[in-house]
């Protein structure tokens, strides 16, 4: 099967005997609630073969009959200009390999925007599918006191019309029934007209023969848009919304990461108390147990986002947040809608490198992706408190300021304008053939969403970041802990050494500085010596690998720490034990500069590895970020050191 | 009704009412065309919204529904202001 080598293969199972159903509709329509009141929590997502373009399939069960539906990017032609939009007309078409040809199609129309929205339907007709269309939001028409008859829309237009309110399941049961006997769906004799001008006179022929009035203007949207895109009210609601955003991150995910990692930690302790073999015991309790507590860990934050996303999308204020970061984001090349996760990616590049499905142009969703991790994420909070901790005082101020407060603030500014110029750069490299998109974006009339479709949004997220990155972490996990466990060290074998045997501290920092990890450390030293990085530091940044956070704990342990989650005292004993600088404190103010600005840098994630994998279905893509993500971390750990001691630090 | 100049809709302040002239493709007919199937369409009615705070986009109303655009597809549209 020609699909058989991409994700996409989950989706592209054909079952014999199964109509496929292919749903077309622009943005806004609300396509995506059809689908999923069709299909419920029965749809897939994976990609187009080869390219970084989603792909929906979903199951919708009639009686006995299975049906599959296609949720087909949203699109306002079907004349594409973008090699995105020839995906949707190649599968309609039938000339994509490994999809085939839908058997029908279901347009969704938005019955407030019929008026522009018939071209599309125009061009679905010429594809000359059994077809059926639906008109949504008819409740907000009838609001609206608009009028719409159709029975005499289904009449001009030749095809089966049907009214669908999704968030409120009406007509759904209907439009179940109707997809059961899709193969009476007409396939309309003449297509539309193809010219623009005769295409508007059909379009306002068939408007006025099923006496359409959109009726008046959402007042509601009107009145909320006057305040929410106002210069200087607008302005502050944006802000208190992405401070709301991140409080409530902060406030409600950062406690329940905790209990999970507790949670997980008293599993742990539970193999070690009962397990008495201590390889046996690490291996279920550390690699195995703590790999699961690490994707688990992700979830809360991951779900709230989503939530939060989905919210604010359902809404109508992605839209306006994107109107007016518009022209901030276009300074790097890129749109407003890629402010959304650029903003998701300083909780979690996750999240924001899955937010860029949203962008319409597959460049600037790969130019998002490559910048989303330079954002400063919640997992690097941790390295950043230990490392600033020892090398400033809390009490010491620049200015009002405490430094150490300072120092964060310019790591996270370090981050974004990185992330800005990294954009920027791989658009520019994209760009340099080929024609650039228009922007255009719909304002939507902002509307109450479903809890269902927020939940389903929100729940669908995480299951495919579970289903996709738990085996990446997991593996990354495990085999860190064979690294930094291995070889085993028998008990006599450390009374050998002298090693008190009694004191699992000592017991540990043994083990570590004899691993495999070790060996890995002193090999990479050439690599990092110029960084004022020894090979315990190797060690660390090795381990952050699972998750940068990681990288606390190593080397507390490494350092054998009383407390290997607060660490700092241990660190700031530690001395070079060999090379020119034996015997020099390690964690003096040139190395923790270099780790700092490493850490901005250094793709040491490799969950957003799996990802980037997943959502641009190739591993080009996670390579290249990872390679420049580590030559630039390199290059700028070296400046950042070099200029701290110029200064005399 | 209308005024025999024409000018481009990304002259146009905000609060003011054209009807479309023209699509200017300005090297790019996919954009042209594209800017038709979003309705900009000649002799459809534009209203201009608001612009953005940072002067662009611009929000547009046609056709029953309300879009951004930016200056440089906003240029390619030549309007005649009704008075």
């Amino acid at each position: 099967m020609a699909a058989s080598c991409h994700d996409a293969d989950s989706v592209g199972t054909v079952l014999v005997g199964t109509p496929r159903v292919a749903l077309v509709g622009s943005p806004n329509a609300g396509k995506t609630s059809v689908f999923n009141g069709l299909t419920g929590l029965h749809a897939k997502t994976g990609n187009y073969p080869g390219v970084t373009v989603s792909r929906f399939v979903g199951t919708c069960r009639v009686g006995e009959q299975k049906y599959l539906l296609e949720d087909l990017p949203g699109t306002y032609s079907l004349q594409p200009i973008s090699p995105d939009e020839q995906i949707t007309v190649d599968v309609l078409d039938g000339t994509l390999d490994g999809v085939p040809r839908p058997e029908a199609l279901l347009v969704v129309v938005d019955a407030t925007t019929l008026r522009r929205s018939l071209v599309l339907v125009a061009q679905a007709l010429a594809k000359a599918l059994p077809t059926c269309v639906i008109v949504t939001f008819t409740d907000e028409l009838a609001r609206r006191q608009g009028r719409l008859d159709l029975d005499r829309l289904e009449q001009a237009l030749g095809v089966p019309v049907l009214r669908v309110v999704a968030h409120r399941g009406e007509g759904l049961p209907q439009l179940r029934e109707r997809i059961s006997h899709w193969a009476t769906w007409s396939v309309p004799p003449i297509a539309p007209p193809t010219e623009p001008v005769e295409l508007e006179a059909w379009a306002e022929s068939i408007l006025a023969f099923a006496d359409y009035q959109v009726g008046e203007q959402n007042r509601v949207t009107q009145r909320i848009d006057a305040v929410l895109l106002h210069p200087l009210w607008g302005t502050l609601v944006f802000f208190t919304v992405m401070m709301l955003f991140f409080q409530t991150v902060f406030t409600v995910a950062a406690p329940l990461q905790g209990y999970v990692g507790t949670f997980f930690g008293w599993l742990a302790s539970l193999v070690h108390q009962h397990i008495g073999i201590p390889w046996l015991s690490g291996l279920l309790g550390d690699a195995i147990i703590g790999g699961v507590g690490g994707v688990i860990v992700f979830v809360p934050q991951i779900m709230l986002l989503f939530l939060l996303i989905a919210l604010l999308e359902g809404v109508g204020y992605m839209s306006r947040a994107a109107f007016l970061m518009d022209r901030v984001m276009a300074r790097a090349g890129l749109e407003g809608r890629a402010f959304v996760a650029l903003l998701s990616s300083v909780a979690c590049a996750i999240p924001g490198i899955m937010a860029t499905r949203t962008l319409p142009s597959a460049k600037d969703r790969i130019a998002t992706m490559m910048a989303a991790p330079l954002m400063t994420c919640s997992a690097r909070l941790p390295v950043y408190v230990l490392l600033i901790g020892i090398l400033v005082n809390p009490s010491d101020r620049i200015g009002p300021f405490g430094t150490q407060g300072v120092i964060m603030f310019g790591l996270y500014l370090l981050g974004a304008v990185s992330a800005m110029l990294v954009a920027w750069a791989f658009k520019k490299i994209g760009d340099r053939h080929g024609l650039l998109m228009p922007f255009y974006m719909e304002m939507p009339p902002y509307r109450i969403p479903s809890l269902r479709s927020v939940l389903l949004a929100m729940w669908d997220s995480a299951r495919s970041f579970l289903r996709k990155c738990s085996t990446i972490i997991v593996t990354t996990t495990v085999v860190l802990w064979l690294l930094l466990n291995l070889p085993l060290q028998p008990t006599s074998h450390l009374a050998a050494a002298g090693v008190d045997t009694r004191n699992d501290t000592a017991v540990s920092a043994y083990t570590v500085e004899h691993s495999f990890a070790a060996d890995l450390g002193r090999a990479v030293s050439p690599v990092f010596n110029p960084l004022g990085f020894d090979w315990r530091i190797n060690v660390g940044v090795l381990s952050a690998q699972a998750a940068r956070e990681t990288f606390v704990a190593t080397l507390g342990q490494v350092a054998s720490a009383q407390n290997r989650e607060h660490p700092a005292d241990a660190l700031r004993a530690m001395t070079y034990t060999d090379g020119p600088r034996l015997g020099q404190k390690i964690f003096a103010p040139g190395t923790i500069a270099a780790l700092l600005v490493f850490f901005v840098f250094a793709l040491q994630c490799m969950a957003t590895v799996g990802v980037m994998r997943r959502e641009t279905g190739t591993w080009k893509w996670p390579a290249i970020a990872f390679s420049y993500m580590f030559v630039l971390a390199w290059v700028m750990a070296f400046l950042a050191r070099a200029i701290t001691l110029g200064l005399g630090g | 009704m209308t005024s025999g100049e024409t000018r481009s809709l990304a002259e146009l302040g905000a609060g003011r009412r054209a009807r479309i002239v023209e699509i200017v493709a300005s090297g790019s007919e996919a954009t042209a065309r594209r800017l038709g199937e979003l309705g900009f369409t000649p002799g459809t009615m534009v209203e201009v919204v608001r612009r953005a705070p940072l002067r662009d986009p611009v929000v547009y109303r046609l056709k029953d529904y309300e879009i951004c655009l930016r200056r440089a597809q906003a240029a390619c549209i030549r309007t005649a202001e009704v008075v």
